[in-house]
């Protein structure tokens, strides 16, 4: 990196952030228009700490990750905005850079450890050749390495699985697999789109038990990717909702989940069932269906689907986009006053 | 009378191997000996990770598939072994809706030939014409009936499962299996459908047999419980016996595992299995559990636990385990995963 793009960094990027995203903006060429599939995302991880991305399908969680990861193809995707690991942009120099991080400074878990692992190559040398590449070892020590990384995340007699083919391997011995593979060339960042979200209860659990035990040992950041509330509350230190390419509410786990403040969340939180919850009132789901990306509705993207703009003054809501704010801290994008967002969560706080 | 009923059901499918001249080298056991009944008007919950042989018996007991051993009884008729001719008429009172909306309707088909096909197959001709029905179904499920001459690919996830859901009502059936019916669905859209089927459930008296991993899901849902395990019913009872107080250690750790949105409750005790569910093509011995169970003994792998109402179980509460659990306390953490210790 030259100098002088060093001193163009990012004014809102705080100190203790080794990745920090500013005013990010993805959109795809396809045959029917324009998607816009982040809209003007910012967000930071700060080192040691866990960030649970929530948001349904379609709201730009994975996008934005497969941006940071540099794995958009060129012809299709025009990216804009800032993404800064440490000192390094990320979306300017592409190639040699990227290739140089990914998978070493940079991990990524994927959702689906089958199609994610090659069917050829036994897991050993899957796992080696990351290490190898970046690490310039040689093959035995690349093996021993392989060897050592399946004994930290807990797949029995790892000496002998290390010559076995992904078939071999049950979903959740997979993702141990592809966790291990991950965390070999021991990176600062690890990306974990959906880990979980292939695999049974009692084998999520592990898993999520083992990414937390690993971070501890490692302190490795994580981003974690999820659909699911509960496997954030688990996990995250730090948690923004996303909506339609845009963050809706960011801030603490606690914060967020514990006194949510956009209306969005309400809605998410109150359309889950839980183990606790009364059997006999039905749950309060969001209505509608989430927007188009390619012709987004105007001013807040929730209003179509949103019970508040009256309360917000509606011409606010219909027109303009809210921003996120405020700057640091628990934050969210809605028009609706601190004080009327307290008071209406206070009222369906009982029900959620 | 029960409107279904299952006794001792069980399906195996052969495992094929050799080179050239194939034969069977063993059975994936599926399902194993299950009994199970559903009322008129009742929903079952049917819950166990992937691979226990939860979709096999819901498969069976529409009779898509012949068990191997076993009967099913619907309305006091054993339907085990009945043709296709012969079970053409019962068909029509025991429908499906599958998990996945985009491979279970067909993409060159208009929603109204999907809703409507079974009503012409089964030749009912319902009261001013198919095309009215089909519009007053879209519109049931909370589609819009204008929506008739569409194709799915014009339709969102959850609005796609709604046609699944319109398809299986179009012939008035008794008794719905639904197969996971909203696993593929976001959460906010997931609440949608699970309304729509209570409230459909509470309007037309359709008993539900409700298959779903998600246990939170299936409690919001089901009136009765079943736990499967590797082709068995290991834990069965009302809602409130088997997610208040569980007896089989295996139900403990299904629940205990489901994590949880809130941040600020009392800790639940933390039970992590190690490993993943055996191969069903040559279960364990004894009980099945077993293999991932801290409580077994010698015992287990000898006798198969049989599956009854054991001390201190309420009524219809029936739990297959040697050494169950005590429902009134809160046990210690249990962390059998070598990795997490």
């Amino acid at each position: 990196m030259t100098a002088v793009t060093l001193t163009e960094r990012s004014p809102g990027r705080r100190g203790d952030a080794f990745l920090s995203v500013q005013d990010l903006h993805v959109s795809f060429r396809t045959e029917d228009g324009v998607v816009k599939a982040v809209n003007g995302l910012s967000f930071e991880v700060e080192r040691g700490t866990t960030l649970g991305i929530v948001g349904q399908s379609g709201s730009g969680k994975s996008v934005t990750n497969l941006a940071i990861l540099g794995l958009h193809s060129k012809e299709h995707t025009e990216i804009t905005g800032e993404i800064w690991y440490g000192d390094t942009e990320l979306i300017g120099p592409g190639g040699r850079t990227m290739e140089r991080l990914r998978g070493n400074r940079i991990a990524m878990i994927f959702q689906d450890p089958l199609t994610s692992l090659s069917p050829y190559h036994t897991i050993g040398r899957q796992i080696s050749e990351v290490y190898r590449k970046h690490k310039g070892a040689s093959k035995a020590e690349g093996r021993d390495r392989a060897i050592e990384m399946l004994q930290r995340v807990g797949i029995p007699n790892a000496k002998i699985r290390v010559d076995d083919y992904p078939h071999h391997f049950s979903g959740g011995m997979r993702q141990r697999a592809m966790i291990a593979m991950a965390l070999v060339c021991d990176p600062d960042l690890l990306i974990a789109d959906e880990p979980t979200t292939a695999l049974d209860v009692t084998v999520q659990a592990q898993i999520l038990d083992l990414l937390r035990n690993l971070q501890q040992d490692f302190g490795t950041s994580i981003i974690l990717i999820t659909h699911d509330l509960g496997v954030v509350a688990h996990t995250a230190d730090n948690v923004m909702v996303m909506y339609a390419g845009r963050a809706a509410e960011r801030g603490t786990a606690a914060e967020v989940l514990g006194a949510p403040r956009h209306p969005y969340t309400w809605g998410l939180l109150s359309s889950i069932p839980r183990l606790s919850s009364s059997v006999d009132v039905p749950l309060k789901p969001v209505r509608g269906t989430p927007p188009s990306l390619l012709n987004p509705p105007s001013g807040c993207p929730f209003h179509p689907r949103c019970d508040y703009p009256q309360l917000a003054g509606p011409e606010l809501c219909f027109t303009e986009r809210p921003e996120l704010s405020p700057e640091t801290g628990h934050a969210d994008a809605c028009y609706l006053t601190l004080k009327q967002k307290q008071e209406t969560f206070a009222k369906i706080k009982e029900t959620l | 009378m029960s409107l279904l009923e299952l006794d001792g059901l069980t399906k195996y499918f052969p495992v094929m191997g050799g080179f050239i001249l194939k034969k069977q080298v063993g059975d994936v056991h599926a399902v194993d000996g299950v009994d199970l009944t559903v009322g008129t008007g009742e929903t079952v919950g049917l819950v166990g990770e992937s691979g226990c042989g939860k979709s096999t018996l819901g498969r069976l007991a529409a009779r898509l598939y012949e068990p191997t051993s076993g009967k099913v009884i619907y309305e006091g008729r054993d339907i085990s072994h009945l043709s296709r001719r012969e079970l053409a008429p019962i068909r029509s009172e025991i429908q499906m809706i599958f998990q996945d909306p985009y491979s279970s309707l067909n993409p060159r088909q208009t929603v109204g030939t999907i809703i409507g096909g079974p009503m012409e197959i089964n030749d009912i001709k319902p009261e001013g014409g198919v095309e009215h029905r089909v519009r007053e179904l879209l519109e049931i499920v909370g589609l819009n009936p204008e929506h008739y001459n569409r194709f799915p690919h014009e339709f969102s996830g959850g609005q796609r499962q709604r046609i699944g859901v319109a398809r299986a009502l179009a012939l008035n059936p008794k008794l719905i299996i639904a197969d996971e019916p909203v696993s593929a669905l976001d959460v906010s859209i997931q609440a949608q459908v699970v309304n729509l089927l209570q409230q459909l459930q509470r309007d037309l008296g359709i008993a539900f047999l409700f298959i779903a991993h998600d246990l939170a899901v299936v409690r919001h849902f089901s009136q009765r419980v079943a736990v499967m395990y590797l082709g068995k019913i290991v834990e069965i009872g009302e809602r409130t016996d088997i997610y208040e107080r569980p007896r089989h250690p295996y139900t403990h750790a299904l629940l205990s595992a489901v994590p949880e949105a809130t941040i600020d409750v009392e800790q639940r005790e933390r039970i992590r299995l190690a490993g993943d569910v055996p191969s069903p093509i040559d279960p364990p011995s004894g009980c099945r559990f077993r293999t991932r169970c801290w409580k077994a003994q010698d015992k287990c792998a000898e006798e198969i636990p049989p599956l009854v109402q054991i001390t201190g179980n309420g009524e219809g509460h029936l739990t297959a385990c040697h050494f169950p659990e005590d429902p009134t306390t809160r046990g210690e953490d249990v962390v059998l995963d070598p990795a997490l210790a």
